[in-house]
């Protein structure tokens, strides 16, 4: 596995720019993410972490660079042709329907991938999008939250359906940026539980700041400063780091 | 989940077409007539509020969509003696034409710049119709009187100017785009539409393509528009510039938002209250516009979201 994963990265970066105006927000980024995995991304504000994960995804373009994934070149690809290939993302600041329900946000999701011809666009479709609802709502720990207003949720269980919502859009690669934002440590807890069962099937890449629940889940860390990546490895050599170290703590 | 909800929601929607077509037999001839010119304006309404209520894109051009059914129909039957049923396909055909161009276009803004780059189209469209004024009649416009044949349904011949001829046409026209926005509704992709309409950066971040399903609402909010503008034509055999103005882009806004914006019975309901309340308080005051503000303040106090979105808000959360 591990072998084949050097040989064929899931989702590789080559060379990734990206500036606005006079400033570079990405410069010459050569980022390796192998399937699997659990990667976080850190680095202090405006190290250039979220403009990465928005070119991974689509949501900004590069200025010069290429995104490759499983192989194939998705540079221009737009955001959501990148998620029906199975590159999700999850939002700073929670993105649901607030006044829909739980049930309808995350069956749109769910549907996306069923409705394949024109005909289902037009005949509600008589799909299984009942069960995977329930199936994505089961595994964040939402069930029996369907009928409600999503917007009356509180704040943590509005992450999990934002979560949910990102599994039944049917992720390769599940993007969280900042998910523990604003959680109580309880939520903290459960949210990287559900991470750590997740990543059996999923590849997760992971932008944070809380570093303990970047320790404790990551498989590999990168470390960016001032839009370039300064250091990679474990988390065990990335707390070694006398680079990481200077960067967060000034020593 | 839909299949519980389904039927009720249908019954009451035929049961909407069902009283209309029993009301014309018990109506004086002037509501009669009134009430075949609100139906058609109703399906104006309707499809403005698919753009509006469902899409959430605010236009203000749609009389451009209007009057093109208008012109396309009014204008084959006049010069070239095309039949009723030919002239209604062909402005439905410019609607849905005129929509999908202006939506390439148009759909790359958002919010207040669509109103106004949609304003812009329709205001060309309209000074378009005066300065051809040869052609058009310009704001004197055309009457297509003598220039119609009656509309024939097998051997039947039926003559627009026949007020229950006018009654039913306008019924079916309405009642076509009445329940067609209701199925739209319930399709998978109407419920893109709210998604849309409700959260678009999501929506996209779900795999859609938002720009797709925009301009479907928009092909179907300025077909339903051209085929009411072209029943228009048809019903009062009359072509003219101002229904081309900036006022009839205002309308179908005032309606939807005074019924109920995002409601399929909304758009009804907003066209018939402010046209019997201009109708009522123009015949016992000049300054008629005092009272039809005044009622429109109160509506908005009382209903924010219109009549048929605080009727839902309050006692009936299952309507469409």
């Amino acid at each position: 596995m591990a072998a084949v994963a050097a040989v064929a990265p899931l989702l590789a970066t080559h060379a990734l720019r990206r500036t606005f105006g006079g400033l570079v927000a990405v410069r010459s980024v050569d980022f390796r993410l192998d399937r699997g995995e659990i990667r976080s991304i850190i680095g202090p504000n405006g190290a250039g972490k979220t403009t990465l994960l928005g070119i991974i995804c689509g949501r900004i373009p590069p200025t010069s660079g290429r995104v490759v994934f499983n192989g194939r070149d998705i540079t221009a690809l737009r955001a959501y042709e990148r998620v029906a290939l199975g590159i999700v993302y999850t939002f700073q600041i929670i993105s649901i329907y607030k006044r829909l329900t739980v049930y309808e946000n995350v069956a749109l999701a769910a549907e996306r991938r069923l409705m394949r011809t024109p005909l289902d666009h037009l005949v509600a479709v008589r799909l299984p999008v009942a069960e995977q609802v329930e199936g994505a709502l089961d595994e964040v720990g939402l069930r029996g939250t369907a009928s409600r207003i999503a917007g009356s949720l509180p704040y943590g269980h509005q992450r999990l359906l934002e979560v949910a919502m990102a599994l039944a859009a049917g992720p390769e690669v599940l993007a969280l940026d900042e998910p523990t934002q604003g959680l109580a440590p309880d939520e903290i807890a459960s949210l990287c539980a559900l991470i750590r069962r997740m990543s059996a099937t999923i590849t997760i890449l992971l932008v944070e700041h809380n570093m303990q629940v970047v320790l404790e889940l990551s498989r590999r860390i990168t470390v960016m400063d001032r839009g370039a990546i300064i250091a990679e490895g474990s988390p065990r050599e990335i707390e070694a780091n006398p680079d990481v170290r200077r960067v967060y703590l000034g020593l | 989940m839909t299949g519980q909800r389904g039927r009720p929601v249908l019954a009451l929607h035929v049961a909407v077409v069902l009283l209309l077509l029993g009301l014309q037999f018990v109506v004086s001839p002037f509501q009669h007539g009134m009430l075949a010119r609100i139906m058609v304006l109703a399906a104006f309404a309707v499809g403005y509020n698919v753009l509006l209520g469902y899409t959430g894109l605010m236009s203000l051009g749609h009389a451009m969509f209007f009057a093109a059914g208008m012109y396309a129909t009014g204008l084959t039957v006049f010069y070239v003696g095309a039949g009723p049923v030919d002239g209604f396909l062909i402005g439905l055909g410019a609607g849905v034409v005129l929509s999908a161009a202006m939506g390439l276009i148009v759909l790359r803004t958002t919010g207040v710049s669509f109103l106004i780059v949609t304003m812009m189209f329709a205001q060309v469209f309209y000074l378009t119709t005066l300065y051809f004024n040869r052609i058009t009649g310009g704001d004197q416009g055309l009457i297509l009187t003598g220039h119609l044949h009656p509309l024939r349904l097998g051997a039947l011949q039926l003559p627009f100017a026949d007020p229950a001829v006018k009654y039913n046409v306008a019924l079916a026209v309405f009642g076509l785009c009445f329940l067609l926005s209701l199925w739209l509704t319930a399709s998978p992709a109407g419920r893109v539409l709210v998604a849309v309409r409700e959260n678009e950066d999501r929506t996209t971040m779900l795999g859609f393509n938002t720009f797709t399903y925009k301009l479907l609402a928009l092909v179907i909010s300025g077909g339903i528009s051209g085929m009411a503008g072209s029943a228009y034509t048809l019903l009062f055999s009359y072509v003219g510039s101002s229904f081309a103005s900036i006022l009839y882009s205002i309308y179908p806004l005032l309606w939807t938002l005074v019924g109920g914006s995002g409601t399929t019975i909304g758009p009804l309901v907003g066209t018939a209250l402010m046209t019997y309340v201009v109708d009522i308080t123009s015949g016992v005051t000049p300054g008629y516009l005092i009272v039809v503000g005044v009622v429109l303040v109160v509506i908005i106090l009382k209903f924010p979201s219109g009549i048929v979105g605080g009727i839902r808000a309050r006692w009936l959360p299952w309507l469409p």
